[in-house]
């Protein structure tokens, strides 16, 4: 049953993947030596190999996010996305040539035009972040498309929340 | 002479309209007891084979979409008179008809005809209404609507708004984007023109009083600006693109101003009334909340508008002078996009009834809220301009679709649209003649 075998190797890898990360377990509880002599039976979980560990780069460090995603009913930036703002800031700050539109959005519950006033409600909480960490007002425009383009069709809560966005446009 | 029964049921899927036309509409839910009338096939005297327009299957069928009436088959008339002389009342009698329409279309030139008809009350036996029109192969249909309106009022007692217009929004995918349009076409479903089309998003159309004139915001450019189009030209003045929002209009009755939202670079969305001749604007309210969708009453005092300066949205007033608003709505934690009925008497509005958002109507003397459509996500109220029906934009899958319902929550209608994604329903005033 080779399909099985795979099944049990995906499970075995899930749970040492599980385990990184937590509290090591005592390799052998009856050995009362352990503590004491730093034991070379605990190789493959030494606590040395685990400080020394390499950190894995993010893949993605090199984009910038462009969209900012908000709360149910909410127009604050997350914490965290807000290092996402700060680095866009810094970006307009260097380069006062840099010019920007703040596009805001809503889900669809609701009125329309209601909606268009939430959605500038968010483009506004990105400026004012913006111009706080040095971007100036006259780069930052803010448009608010309301319900009117969404990025997810449906109606489920995932679709909403990925319709409730800032997105940061360069135009310049 | 009219029975009226509260009990509702469905009824039968009926549809109206050409193959071209997007808008094919049904009755979902009609009155509980219809009239039986019967319109009889108008005679025709001209040179060539048949009419220009059957004018009798219109007026047939705007009676059917009324909900109200229930027009017998032509199979089932024991005698088709086309004129009042040689009417025999005792034939309508005995198949329960309770009124008779004939009528006549007369050649008289080229292109011009005489369109003539008569309503009789079987069980008096007497004229209720009798009138005689020109007309062209262009006005034929309006007239024949025209004929449908007087034939309505006198056997309801409401004005009837089958010669009236809708205008709403389409939202079409294409190739390379999507593709909104602005369309306006009779109250039927027929005769769609589309006035404005773009890749950027159209929202909010309103009417102007005199039926002649849009106001629209547009998304071109990626900014929004407050467009008012006239209808009979094409030609459009871009009357606010200030910085920030430009949202919501609507024309004051006197069809000189609009009622906007403007939002400026700081995002305060507030509401502001523009002269559209001298492009001059006033601040009524400087809350920092969101003040928007602001609307006329008809006698031209106040703004009603929503704002959440309480928290959610609600439905506030303001005097057209200036002052302090004061709150309408307090039932429920949803109020918004408030619509006065064009007699005064009811407030209709986007409601959010656990979780759902719908249509409700306020009675602003009573402040009683009543609940008139049943849908998950409906939006957009516009009062026809008999103050007795609305037409809303509701959910069909993925598509908007618009719904008309009377507002006594009685009778109900889809205008279905096939693929196209349909929306922001606004009823135009009365034509005037």
């Amino acid at each position: 049953m080779p399909h099985y075998k795979l099944i049990v190797f995906i499970l075995a890898a899930v749970l040492l993947v599980g385990c990184t990360g937590q509290t090591l377990p005592d390799p052998d509880a009856a050995d009362t030596q352990y503590g004491g002599d730093g034991g070379a039976s605990t190789d493959t979980y030494s606590d040395d190999a685990y400080g020394n560990g390499e950190p894995i780069a993010d893949p993605y460090a090199g984009e910038l996010s462009n969209i900012i995603y908000f709360d149910f009913d909410s127009w604050e930036v997350r914490a965290m996305d807000t290092d996402i703002v700060a680095r866009h800031a810094a970006q307009m700050a260097n380069n006062s040539r840099l010019e920007i539109r703040l596009e805001g959005h809503a889900d669809e519950r609701g009125s329309r035009e209601y909606n268009i006033g939430l959605g500038e409600r968010r483009s506004q909480a990105v400026r004012r972040l913006l111009l706080i960490q040095g971007a100036a007002a006259g780069q930052i425009s803010t448009v608010s498309f309301g319900e009117e383009r969404p990025q997810a069709f449906g109606s489920s809560e995932s679709d909403y929340a990925q319709n409730r966005r800032v997105e940061i446009k360069y135009i310049n | 002479m009219l029975r009226h029964t509260f009990k509702t049921l469905i009824i039968a899927i009926l549809l109206v309209g050409t193959a071209q036309a997007e808008l094919k509409i049904e009755i979902t839910q009609g009155a509980g007891s219809r009239t039986p009338v019967a319109v009889v096939p108008f005679a025709w005297v001209g040179t060539s084979p048949g009419m220009p327009l059957d004018i009798a299957e219109v007026i047939g069928a705007d009676l059917t979409r009324s909900g109200r009436f229930a027009p017998i088959p032509e199979g089932d008339m024991l005698q088709k008179p086309t004129a009042g002389a040689d009417l025999d009342f005792d034939d309508w009698s005995i198949l329960g008809v309770e009124a008779v329409v004939i009528g006549r279309v007369e050649q008289t030139g080229a292109n011009a005809y005489t369109v003539q008809f008569q309503l009789f009350d079987v069980f008096r036996r007497r004229q209720l209404v009798g009138y005689r029109m020109p007309a062209s192969r262009g006005t034929m249909r309006r007239v024949a609507h025209r004929t449908a309106d007087m034939i309505y009022e006198k056997l309801t007692g409401i004005k009837g708004v089958f010669g009236t217009k809708v205008a709403y929004v389409t939202v079409e995918e294409q190739r390379d984007g999507k593709l909104y349009k602005l369309v306006v076409a009779d109250q039927d479903g027929e005769n769609e023109h589309t006035i404005m089309e773009s890749a950027d998003p159209i929202m909010s159309p309103a009417w102007s009083p005199d039926s002649r004139r849009l106001a629209y915001v547009s998304f071109e450019g990626s900014k929004s600006s407050v467009f008012v189009q006239t209808l009979r030209t094409g030609n459009r003045q871009r009357v606010s693109s200030k910085p920030g929002i430009n949202g919501a209009p609507a024309f004051s009755p006197d069809g000189r101003k609009l009622v906007l939202t403007l939002g400026g670079i700081d995002g305060n969305l507030d509401i502001h009334i523009l002269d559209i001749s001298t492009k001059k604007t006033k601040r009524l309210t400087t809350h920092r909340a969101i003040d928007t969708e602001g609307s006329w009453s008809p006698d031209g005092r106040f703004i009603y508008f929503t704002s959440d300066r309480s928290g959610g949205p609600q439905i506030y007033r303001v005097a057209v002078d200036g002052g302090t608003p004061q709150r309408i709505t307090f039932e429920g934690s949803y109020n918004a996009r408030p619509r006065l009925s064009p007699d005064g008497t009811r407030l209709a509005m986007v409601h959010n009834d656990r979780g759902n958002f719908r249509i409700a109507i306020m009675n602003v003397e009573r402040r009683d809220l009543l609940i008139l459509s049943v849908g998950r996500q409906d939006e957009s109220p516009s009062f026809a301009p008999n103050s007795d029906t609305l037409i809303y934009a509701t959910r069909q899958g993925r598509n908007g679709v618009l719904e008309s319902v009377s507002a006594d929550g009685l009778i109900r209608q889809r205008l279905a649209s096939g693929q196209v994604d349909v929306r922001e329903p606004v009823w135009s005033p009365f034509p005037r003649f």
